[in-house]
C-alpha cells in the first residue's frame, strides 16, 4: 500500500473512533445518569486525536528514514564490491542500483545486477512493514483510547491542549525552516570565503566572477569584489524609490483625504492590478519599451544612454512597487484618528493644510515602516533587472549606464552547467548572505519603526 | 448682558444621503452668552452644532438647507470660503484632540496657519495669552516644549479651547466638552467657558442637564431632530412650556 492509501485508512478508522467514543460515552452517561465533563464532541475529537496523530506521524517518520536507511546499507555493500570508489562515486553506483532495481537500466554486470535483486526485495519488504506497523499501532491507540474514555474524562481540557501544542509545532517549524536556509547559506559562503578573503570581496571594486575550470584551462583567475554589483543594486533600488515614493505617497494622500467614494473605488482596484501584473512582464516591459525609450530620448538630448540602463529597470520597478506604497500609505494615514484631522479642519485648516501639518506627521513612523519595506523589495526583486538592467560590473553613480545588481549575479552564476564547489558558484551564496544581511537590517528598521507608531495612538 | 443677535438661524434642514437629521431649525443666538443644546442622543444636536461652522462640508453625502447668518451674513452663500468661516467659529470636540506635537505648537498651530503672528515673539505673545486665557498658563509654563498628549484628559481639552482661542474666534462651538473628564476637570472647565463668555459667544452641546443649567443663559431642547422649545434656561427647567422637553428634565424619557 502507498502512502496514500494508508492515510485514507488511518483517516477512516479516526472517523470511526469518534462515532464509537461519542457513542460510548452517551450509552455510560445515560445508563448510570452522570453528566460527562466536556460536550459529547469533544470526547469523540478526542479519539480521533489519539487514532489519527501516532499512526500517521509513525508513517511519515517511516516513509521519510527507511529510503535513507537502505542507502546506508547498500553503500556499505557497494564499498566492498568497489573498494577503490570514492564517495561520491559511490552515490553515483547506488543512483545506478536503484535504476536497475527498478528496470529502468540494464547492467552487464554480474554483482551489481544481483544486488539490485537484493534491493528490490528490500524495497518490496519494507513497504509491506510500514503497512503492518502503522495498522498495529493505529489499532492500539484507537483501542486504547477506546477503552479509556469515560465520562469523567477532561475531554475538552485535553484537545485545547492539544491543539495548543499543533500551532506550538507550526511555529516552531517555521522558525527551524528559516535558521536552516539561513545557516546553509552561511555555510556555503564560508567555503567560499576560504578560498577567497572576505575583506576582498566586500570592499573590491572588480566583479568579474569567470574563471578556469579545468586546471590546464587558461583563462582568468576570477574576481570577486562585491561593491559595483552592490552599487548597482542599491542605484537602481534609489531609482525605482524615486518613482515610486512621491507616486505612491501622493496617490495616497488623495484616496484618503480628497478622492470622493465613487472615485476611491475605482482608483483603489487598478492600483491593485499594477500590484498583479507578473514580475517578468515588467521585465520585458522595462527591456522592450522603457530601455528603447530612455535611450532613443537620451539620444535626441545628445546624451549616451545605454541600451540596458539603470534608468529604464529602476523606473520600471518603481512603478511595480507604487501599489505596495500606496496601498500600505494608504492604511497608516487611515489610522491617523479622524478626531485630529477635524481639529485640524476646525481651527481653519484647508485640506492639504492638515494633511501636511497633522496627517503626515503623525503617521510618518509608518509611512517610514512602508517606505522600508518597499526598499527591501526593491533590493530582492530579481526578474525585471536580469531583463533590463544588464550583467556589466560598473561602479558608477550615473543612471544611464549599464549596471548590474546582486541579484542578477546570482542568477548568472548558478544558471546553467555549474560546479558545486568552485569559487564562482560559491559566491552566489556569499552574495546570497550579503542581499539577506542587508534586506534584514531593513526589515528590522521598518518593524521597529512601525511598532513605534501603534503605540502612539490606542 | 447684551441683547445683540450673534447668529441667526433660519429653516435649516440637513440630509445624510436619503436620511433628513433635521427639520427645520430656526433659532437666534445671542451675542457673548452661552448657549446650551439638550437632548437625547441622536436628537441632530451635534448636527446642528456642526452646521455652525460647516464641519458638516467635510462628511460624505451631507447637505444642509436653509440659511445661518452670522452678523447678518449668510454663512452657506456660495461665495462664502467655509476655511475662513472656521477661523471665526472656533470648535472644541467631544474628545481631547491635541495634535501629537508640543503645546507650545498645538497653539501655535490656528495663528500660523492664518499668519496672526509676524515674528516669533508675537506668536509667543499669542501662543501665552490664550493659555493664560484657559486658565492653563500656571500649569504648563515650564514645559511647553513639552508633548500635549502626555497631559491629563482634562489638561489636553484645556488644551483643545486655548488652540481654539488663539486663532481669536468671535464664536466657539463645545461638542460635549466635559463627557470624558472627571468632575474637577469638568468644573475647570465650567469656570473656563464662564469666563469666556465675556469675549466670545459660545453654544455648548451637553448631556448633562446640570451642566446646562448650571453655564448657560439660553437653552434649546432638540428631539428627533426638531427643534421643540427654545427659551431662557430658567424657563425650561423650571416651567417647560412643551410636555417633550418636560418629559426628558425630569427624566421621564432619554
Amino acid at each position: 500500500m502507498d502512502i496514500f492509501d494508508i492515510t485514507i485508512v488511518i483517516l477512516a478508522i479516526s472517523t470511526a473512533s469518534y462515532f464509537f467514543a461519542v457513542k460510548k460515552i452517551t450509552k455510560i452517561s445515560n445508563t448510570n445518569d452522570i453528566r460527562p465533563d466536556s460536550i459529547l464532541s469533544y470526547y469523540g475529537k478526542i479519539a480521533a486525536i489519539w487514532a489519527f496523530v501516532p499512526a500517521f506521524s509513525l508513517l511519515l517518520f517511516y516513509s521519510f528514514l527507511s529510503p535513507i536507511f537502505s542507502e546506508m546499507v547498500f553503500i556499505e555493500k557497494l564499498s566492498k564490491i568497489f573498494p577503490e570508489h570514492t564517495e561520491s562515486q559511490l552515490d553515483l553506483a547506488f543512483a545506478q542500483l536503484q535504476n536497475v532495481a527498478n528496470g529502468i537500466l540494464e547492467n552487464p554486470d554480474i554483482n551489481i545486477n544481483r544486488l539490485a535483486v537484493e534491493l528490490k526485495s528490500w524495497d518490496e519488504t519494507s513497504l509491506a512493514v510500514r503497512s503492518w506497523v502503522v495498522f498495529m499501532l493505529l489499532a492500539i491507540t484507537a483501542l486504547f483510547s477506546y477503552s479509556r474514555l469515560t465520562p469523567k474524562f477532561k475531554a475538552r481540557k485535553t484537545v485545547e491542549s492539544f491543539l495548543q501544542k499543533l500551532f506550538l509545532g507550526a511555529a516552531v517549524v517555521a522558525i527551524l525552516i528559516t535558521i536552516a536556509i539561513v545557516a546553509s547559506l552561511l555555510f556555503e559562503a564560508l567555503r567560499f570565503f576560504e578560498v577567497y578573503n572576505i575583506f576582498e570581496f566586500l570592499f573590491g571594486t572588480h566583479w568579474s566572477p569567470n574563471i578556469a575550470i579545468r586546471d590546464d584551462q587558461v583563462g582568468s583567475s576570477g574576481s570577486f569584489g562585491m561593491l559595483p554589483v552592490l552599487s548597482g543594486t542599491l542605484l537602481i533600488a534609489l531609482i525605482a524609490m524615486m518613482v515610486a515614493l512621491p507616486i505612491g505617497i501622493f496617490s495616497a494622500i488623495y484616496m484618503t483625504e480628497f478622492a470622493s467614494k465613487g472615485v476611491r473605488d475605482f482608483i483603489k482596484p487598478t492600483l491593485e492590478i499594477l500590484a498583479g501584473i507578473p514580475t517578468v512582464v515588467y521585465g520585458f516591459f522595462a527591456a522592450l519599451m522603457a530601455a528603447p525609450f530612455f535611450r532613443s530620448l537620451g539620444l535626441s538630448l545628445g546624451m549616451d544612454v545605454s541600451s540596458e540602463s539603470a534608468l529604464a529597470a529602476g523606473a520600471v520597478m518603481g512603478i511595480m512597487i507604487i501599489p505596495f506604497i500606496s496601498s500600505l500609505s494608504d492604511d497608516v494615514m487611515n489610522s491617523v484618528p479622524q478626531s485630529l484631522k477635524d481639529g485640524s479642519i476646525g481651527l481653519g485648516a484647508t485640506k492639504a493644510e492638515t494633511v501636511i501639518n497633522v496627517v503626515l506627521p503623525a503617521a510618518l513612523p509608518g509611512l517610514v515602516g512602508a517606505f522600508l519595506l518597499a526598499v527591501s523589495r526593491a533590493i530582492g526583486e530579481t526578474m525585471i533587472v536580469v531583463m533590463a538592467a544588464g550583467h556589466a560590473a560598473n561602479l558608477t553613480a550615473n543612471p544611464l549606464e549599464a549596471v548590474t545588481t546582486v541579484t542578477v549575479q546570482i542568477v548568472s552564476l548558478l544558471t546553467g552547467d555549474t560546479v558545486f564547489d568552485s569559487p564562482k558558484t560559491l559566491s552566489a551564496f556569499a552574495l546570497g548572505i550579503t542581499l539577506f544581511v542587508v534586506t534584514l537590517l531593513l526589515n528590522i528598521g521598518a518593524l521597529t519603526v512601525s511598532r513605534k507608531l501603534s503605540e502612539k495612538y490606542d | 448682558m447684551s441683547d445683540k443677535i450673534k447668529i441667526q438661524v433660519e429653516d435649516v434642514n440637513v440630509f445624510y444621503g436619503d436620511i433628513q437629521a433635521l427639520f427645520d431649525v430656526t433659532l437666534d443666538i445671542k451675542s457673548k452668552e452661552i448657549t446650551s443644546l439638550i437632548g437625547p442622543s441622536g436628537c441632530g444636536k451635534s448636527t446642528f452644532l456642526r452646521c455652525m461652522n460647516r464641519m458638516n462640508d467635510v462628511i460624505d453625502g451631507c447637505r444642509v438647507e436653509g440659511k445661518i447668518t452670522i452678523d447678518g451674513e449668510n454663512i452657506y452663500d456660495a461665495d462664502k470660503d467655509p476655511v475662513l468661516l472656521r477661523a471665526r467659529v472656533g470648535m472644541v470636540f467631544q474628545k481631547p484632540n491635541p495634535f501629537p506635537k508640543t503645546i507650545f505648537e498645538n497653539v501655535a498651530y490656528g495663528p500660523k496657519i492664518h499668519g496672526l503672528a509676524s515674528n516669533t515673539s508675537e506668536l509667543r505673545e499669542i501662543v501665552e495669552n490664550s493659555l493664560e486665557q484657559a486658565g492653563l498658563m500656571d500649569e504648563v509654563k515650564d514645559r511647553l516644549n513639552d508633548s500635549a498628549t502626555d497631559l491629563s484628559g482634562g489638561q489636553q481639552q484645556r488644551i483643545c479651547i486655548a488652540r481654539a482661542i488663539a486663532v481669536n474666534p468671535e464664536i466657539i462651538l463645545m461638542d460635549e466638552p466635559c463627557s470624558a473628564l472627571d468632575p474637577i476637570a469638568t468644573a475647570r472647565v465650567e469656570e473656563l467657558m464662564g469666563n469666556l463668555s465675556n469675549n466670545y459667544t459660545i453654544v455648548i452641546v451637553t448631556h448633562s442637564m446640570q451642566q446646562a443649567a448650571r453655564v448657560s443663559t439660553n437653552t434649546a431642547f432638540f428631539h428627533l431632530g426638531h427643534l421643540v422649545e427654545f427659551n431662557a434656561t430658567k424657563q425650561i427647567f423650571t416651567n417647560p412650556s412643551d410636555k417633550r422637553t418636560e418629559d426628558y428634565i425630569t427624566g421621564k424619557v432619554g
